[in-house]
């Protein structure tokens, strides 16, 4: 109980954190995400390559190389002198993107076939079949394995608090080390990522919710 | 279709790497730097029939092995080579001491224990003892028990070769500074008077590399560890020279074993007087640039 | 062709004539960005012989093999155990008896919200604390701690998936085990679970990628995985007063994405053999078509096939 009212401060300076790494790299993650969908199922072959290759790429290599690789070779091509937290959110923003790629495309996928047929045959083009018909009525399905993706990123945000970052790892650790009981830290830190996951999920269940009644 | 297609690309990577990794290969040191070869490395008489009432001691003596937390990417203070051999000035001091408690070299099992793990790593028994630029603090004191000061750095600053814009802590308004997470060095330069923006790496290679690729422009820490960074890369790298602080280093161990303790101590003195210590220093820190310092006897044993 | 095909139709000729300038311009713009990076790296040095000439080394060697294998030492008990943990979180939380769901609910809810990183890291400085009474020594307290730490956050995901396809086997199937005479463990055990487990497949092999990629977390205890070694290679190797961060990242990411592949390449053959073997009701595979040669394939000697592999 002491370690909470003690240090509040610090459990509040790491709560913000993992909410705003989480919240950046979110929306890095979507944004790419549906791109590369997009990408994976256009007509030229060298974007479905690309897509297929990121999709590969990403998902198969563990979070913490991605860090690495943002740390320590991206200031080496780009913009040396980038914030931790700015390198975090794009190693975050890039391996999530894979997922949300993913979810999206075989969202694309349950959109029965007569809407693309149909968007076709009046003669819209791929961009605008995507765009308008099917990407919309993809939502819907998208949105639940979404909720999950963003619920994972939360927590794969703690390794950026290994790399120069503030956020409730750090702090648990932190803690540990000032030698306080480890019992009690982890429950108010899980108790902080209860908060987060269920407020994550709650949201994306009021989406969905949203969603149905558009229909 | 597209199974057997993932199947065969990862098996031919796999194939790859197994060529990469297989057995044999050149033997020695890879890279350019052969810094073991060059850095000392000595024997010490070995005590018989040590027989101390310290719990710590005699579960090590049960077991044959003394297990010494040491750190593995401090070029002349505590490294290991791709082979895995260990070597610098805590490599030796910790040998030294291991000697006294009854302990060959090859008795030794060293342990890499990065700093962010230290205190828990030492307070829950992980370790017998640590020896890894451990600077000796109140704060620490209440976790883990010191022997020592062995020896008394400083926190400095590494630098680019070409910047000359930093010299000295208090030129650091605004500037990026890498640190390791819960160094002293660190809660140092982050009080604001100095005003610097900071980075807490884990691992003392990382910084470094950050300050090569521009990630950030000062690298501050114990001036023992940055000089022997900036000798394995003099072309690129620096030390501004100018400690404002002074670290003393321990020898960390649980801190209810007074009698382990007090030994390790005795064992310290002993090997300054004899001229051990020097004989270690000059082979190892000396090489990086730093000159040789007497620590004060007798030392503390409170 | 794949369904996607149907967002566009056949290119006429103009279409043709300006998806071949797009693919082109594409294959550019990705060609241009590779080109700039190997360029910027090269300019650091990163590409320079000498600096690929540490993987010749043997030392090197070994250091990556012990890297290699020790991943996959925890990868395998953690796999392993997480499967086994999951079947039985996934009954409890489906028991008729309240203490047992609501312990299995808590269990799951608990262990799925906290990032794995942090429970190893809290297992890690339990098991020191009592390492005596648990009886680890030496390098059981990293390795005990990332396995159970991969087990209860990967068993609570996994129990979870069965869970959902435990609840989308066809209630016929329980109502006519029960009116078989079954008991209740004999049901869920020797019916449901077989077949969740099926249905399941894709889901759970995608979830022991995900432990596979975790084992990379043990680098925060110090348990010397592949990750682990090539950050300390990384970081204590100087080549021209240059660390070959690149080198090691190219040849360690390279390592783990065909670890992947292979993981999932392994579980996708399996998941066909069994899908041939018909043993039960196929819940998943309902698209696939019953072929004569599939029907005649029935004594395939893999029993159960994917099923097979829970316990």
């Amino acid at each position: 109980m002491n370690v909470l009212l003690d240090h509040l401060p610090e459990f509040r300076d790491g709560f913000l954190g993992t909410l705003s790494i989480t919240a950046a790299s979110a929306a890095l993650a979507l944004v790419l995400g549906i791109l590369i969908a997009g990408f994976r199922v256009s007509p030229i072959p060298p974007l479905r390559a690309f897509g297929t290759g990121w999709v590969m790429l990403l998902r198969n290599t563990p979070l913490t190389l991605l860090f690495l690789v943002a740390f320590f070779v991206v200031p080496q091509i780009l913009f040396p002198g980038t914030s931790p937290f700015m390198l975090a959110t794009l190693a975050l923003g890039f391996y999530t993107s894979s997922f949300v790629c993913e979810a999206v495309r075989s969202g694309i996928n349950t959109v029965p076939l007569g809407q693309a047929e149909a968007a076709r045959s009046i003669g819209m083009t791929f961009l605008q079949t995507l765009r308008l018909i099917i990407l919309p009525q993809a939502t819907r399905t998208v949105v639940p394995p979404l909720s999950s993706i963003f619920i994972a990123l939360t927590k794969n945000s703690a390794v950026a608090g290994a790399f120069s970052n503030t956020e409730l790892f750090n702090i648990s650790k932190l803690l540990s080390d000032r030698g306080f009981a480890i019992g009690w830290i982890f429950l108010w830190i899980a108790l902080a990522y209860l908060i987060i996951t269920f407020a994550i999920s709650g949201l994306f269940r009021l989406l969905e919710r949203r969603l149905e009644v558009a229909r | 279709m597209r199974i057997r297609k993932t199947a065969a690309a990862g098996a031919m990577v796999l194939a790859l790497t197994a060529t990469a990794t297989a057995c044999g290969g050149e033997a020695g040191t890879a890279g350019d730097k052969d810094t073991a070869a060059k850095v000392f490395s000595g024997e010490y008489t070995v005590a018989k029939n040590v027989t101390l009432n310290s719990p710590v001691l005699k579960k090590a003596q049960e077991r044959k092995k003394i297990v010494v937390g040491a750190k593995a990417d401090q070029p002349f203070l505590g490294f290991q080579d791709t082979d895995g051999k260990r070597t610098g000035f805590d490599i030796e001091i910790a040998k030294m001491v291991a000697a006294d408690l009854g302990f060959s070299e090859q008795q030794i099992t060293f342990k890499t224990v990065d700093s962010n793990i230290r205190e828990t790593s030492i307070s829950e028994g992980l370790v017998d003892f640590y020896v890894g630029t451990y600077t000796i603090n109140d704060e620490r004191k209440q976790r883990v028990g010191f022997a020592g000061p062995y020896y008394t750095a400083g926190a400095d600053l590494l630098v680019r070769r070409d910047d000359n814009a930093i010299t000295g802590p208090t030129a650091l308004k605004g500037k990026k500074v890498c640190s390791i997470v819960g160094s002293t060095p660190l809660s140092e330069i982050k009080k604001p008077k100095y005003g610097a923006e900071t980075t807490e790496l884990s691992k003392y290679s990382d910084c470094v590399k950050s300050l090569l690729d521009g990630q950030v422009d000062a690298v501050t820490t114990d001036d023992a560890i940055l000089k022997g960074f900036a000798a394995e890369r003099s072309s690129k790298l620096k030390v501004v020279g100018k400690p404002f602080t002074k670290e003393p280093y321990g020898v960390g161990m649980n801190k209810n074993d007074k009698v382990l303790r007090d030994a390790v101590t005795a064992s310290l003195e002993k090997h300054i007087k004899n001229g051990d210590y020097k004989k270690a220093y000059e082979g190892t820190l000396g090489k990086s640039g730093s000159a040789y310092v007497a620590p004060e006897t007798p030392l503390p044993r409170n | 062709m794949s369904s996607s095909s149907v967002l566009y139709d056949a290119p006429g000729p103009k279409t043709r004539v300006r998806n071949r300038i797009y693919t082109v311009a594409g294959s550019l713009a990705v060609l241009g960005a590779l080109v700039f990076v190997v360029l910027r790296l090269n300019d650091k040095g990163q590409f320079a012989p000498e600096m690929w000439n540490i993987f010749n080394n043997a030392g090197v060697r070994t250091n990556i093999r012990d890297g290699v294998l020790m991943t996959l030492q925890a990868f395998a008990v953690g796999a392993v155990l997480s499967l086994v943990l999951g079947v039985l979180l996934a009954v409890g939380r489906l028991s008729d008896h309240k203490p047992v769901r609501w312990f299995a609910t808590g269990f799951i809810e608990l262990f799925r919200a906290v990032p794995l990183l942090i429970t190893i890291y809290v297992l890690w400085v339990l098991f020191l604390a009592n390492r005596g009474t648990l009886g680890f020594s030496g390098e059981g307290t990293q390795f005990w701690a990332l396995v159970i730490g991969l087990t209860v956050y990967n068993g609570s995901v996994q129990a979870e998936v069965l869970r959902a396809g435990i609840n989308a086997v066809p209630k016929g199937q329980s109502e006519a085990a029960y009116a078989l005479g079954m008991r209740k463990a004999q049901v869920m055990l020797t019916v449901l679970v077989p077949q969740a487990v099926r249905s399941m497949l894709p889901t759970i092999i995608s979830q022991l990628v995900v432990t596979l990629k975790d084992t990379s977390l043990g680098y925060v205890i110090t348990y010397q995985e592949l990750l682990f070694a090539i950050r300390q290679m990384a970081g204590n190797i100087t080549v021209n007063e240059e660390n070959p961060y690149v080198p090691m990242i190219i040849v360690g990411g390279a390592i783990y994405v065909a670890m992947c592949l292979l993981l999932s390449a392994l579980a996708n053959w399996i998941e066909r053999r069994g899908r041939r073997a018909k043993t039960g009701i196929d819940v998943a595979g309902a698209g696939e078509p019953v072929t004569a040669a599939d029907a005649l394939e029935v004594a395939d000697p893999v029993p159960g096939g994917p099923a097979g592999r829970q316990n």
